[in-house]
């Protein structure tokens, strides 16, 4: 096999195949999360079922499982792609990619066994930690390796943005995951009180930043422009605002601590990065889905273009609601409230959660040497049920946090608190049992296109593409 | 005391010349001097199954 006249197929087709199962299996995680906060009884009176322990197991499996293996399976496709050269070493990104899957079970055995550091979406203990600094090291120099070698001169922007996120992602896990083993499974954290919470966060919204956002714009503009057949429609913006997004990211973490023992200026910055914020994200959803033009048509036929493009309407609404979220008025209110689980949702559902459905679909077909999806009328189904069940999930959650945020801070005339907690959390039921429906649609979705790529790549004839000779630039 | 900051406004300064001596070398290698045919070129490679 001469792998030099060949991409390596092989290993985004893996990649691919676990985005879609870790797909399923976070979202039912997070159908079952959300079903317990309806009947406790789910809880089982069992340590390893509980509410508690199988929320970071959701959190991790749908970030770093469904999110990250769909980011290594477009990085690895377009950065051999877009460079004309086969991967940089097809050991070292088949270790990434075993290295990643073992992660991913460790996290799955050892969070429900309740190990944990106890910081938001970076729970895995101190030996798991290793092991992902050591699989990044090897991703970091795959793709890199990949642009030294290539055969066109100009780094297409996408690249820019999966490799931001691959160093960014590299930076935090090491800053925030230094930590003093205590036991096999026990270890402290480097730092304490507000300053480990400002560091938690200075990590937990570059994260944001970095990987939800950096990363997936990576695919929007390689696989908006592919599908819809259209160039992308600025590509000075582009370039513009992934400087702008990069430089500015990195300030936001405060947003996420106001009215805590962080200080007010400290806080302040946050907010005002945060505001700032918008305009280069505003920058990249316009782009992406300016590029229809001329081609605003095929929406109506093409499902897959739905996704893509859907996608970037809730990038823009999250984007929207995170800067007004950021300023300490409205983040009295909603600070610790399911409002934060309706952004975060809007944001992985909609966003995250629909470019790499989009993204992925199109690969598919193209890794099993076919046309097409199985079936795309299953795509388009899937299209419905899952916008259908994001709306409803966030509707209820937006209701739920703006009323829960009202009730805590009411007072009667003498001062006194109007409702006691227990009240808020008895008046937020009917809204945790729409959100579970919600969720439910969603993961139907999810369930959906795991059948229709089941059936689209079960009798693939295994095969790298031939890499093709470089196009002449015309004159 | 944020001594936290201590440690991540040194570390974001440095990610900061970090990134602009990438913006530079990569300015100065001729990365943003045709801002019309990359964004063409990936539309001419055929990547559809055989």
């Amino acid at each position: 096999m001469d792998t030099g006249l060949n991409y390596n197929y092989k290993i985004v087709r893996q990649f691919t195949i676990a985005t879609v199962v870790w797909g399923v299996i976070g979202m039912l995680a997070g159908v079952f999360i959300a079903a317990q906060l309806v009947w406790p009884a789910l809880n089982f009176d069992t340590p390893w079922l509980s509410y508690g322990r199988l929320r970071p197991l959701h959190t991790n499996a749908v970030i770093f499982a469904f999110g990250i293996c769909g980011l290594f399976a477009t990085s690895y496709y377009v950065v051999q792609r877009t460079c004309q050269v086969r991967l940089f070493s097809d050991r070292l990104a088949s270790f990434t990619f075993w290295g990643w899957q073992a992660v991913l079970v460790l996290a799955a055995i050892t969070l429900p066994m309740g190990f944990t550091r106890g910081k938001e979406y970076a729970e895995l203990e101190w030996p798991i930690t290793i092991l992902i600094t050591v699989v990044w090291v090897a991703y970091a120099v795959v793709f890199f390796g990949t642009l030294v070698k290539r055969k066109v001169a100009h780094i297409y922007v996408a690249n820019w943005f999966f490799g931001a996120y691959i160093i960014a992602v590299a930076l935090l896990h090491i800053v925030n995951g230094a930590s003093m083993p205590a036991s096999a499974w026990k270890s402290y954290s480097a730092y304490s009180g507000v300053q480990d919470a400002m560091i938690q966060w200075w990590y937990g919204h570059n994260a944001v930043g970095f990987i939800l956002t950096a990363g997936y714009l990576g695919m929007v503009y390689y696989f908006i422009p592919k599908q819809a057949e259209r160039p992308v429609y600025s590509y000075r913006l582009s370039i513009v605002h992934f400087w702008a997004l990069i430089f500015t990211y990195m300030w936001a973490g405060p947003h996420h601590l106001h009215y805590t023992a962080l200080p007010d200026w400290t806080q302040s910055i946050g907010m005002v990065f945060s505001l700032i914020l918008l305009a280069p994200s505003w920058g990249g959803m316009i782009n992406g889905i300016m590029t229809l033009s001329g081609a605003w048509h095929k929406l109506r036929s093409d499902p897959i273009l739905k996704f893509l493009i859907v996608s970037l309407s809730f990038y823009g609404m999250a984007t929207f609601e995170g800067p007004m979220m950021s300023i300490k008025t409205v983040n009295s209110l909603s600070h610790y409230t399911d409002w934060g689980i309706a952004h975060v949702h809007a944001g992985a559902l909609g966003w995250v959660g629909f470019i790499t459905m989009g993204s992925i679909y199109y690969l598919v077909p193209r890794l099993s040497g076919k046309k097409a999806m199985w079936s795309t009328r299953l795509i388009d189904a899937h299209f419905w049920v899952a916008t259908i069940g994001i709306v409803l999930y966030i509707a209820s959650m937006w209701i739920a946090g703006v009323m829960q945020g009202l009730m805590w801070r009411a007072v009667n005339p003498d001062g006194t608190l109007t409702y006691t907690f227990v009240e808020g959390v008895k008046a937020t039921f009917p809204y945790y049992v729409v959100r579970f429906g919600g969720g439910l649609l969603y993961l139907s979705g999810m369930l959906m296109m795991a059948y229709n790529t089941l059936m689209t790549m079960r009798d693939t004839v295994s095969q790298d593409a031939r890499i093709p000779s470089l196009i002449p630039l015309p004159a | 005391m944020m001594e936290a900051l201590f440690l991540l406004i040194p570390l974001s300064i440095l990610v900061i010349a970090l990134a602009v001596w990438v913006f530079l070398g990569a300015a100065d290698g001729g990365q943003f001097d045709d801002l019309d045919g990359p964004a063409v070129r990936i539309l001419h490679d055929d990547d559809r199954a055989a």
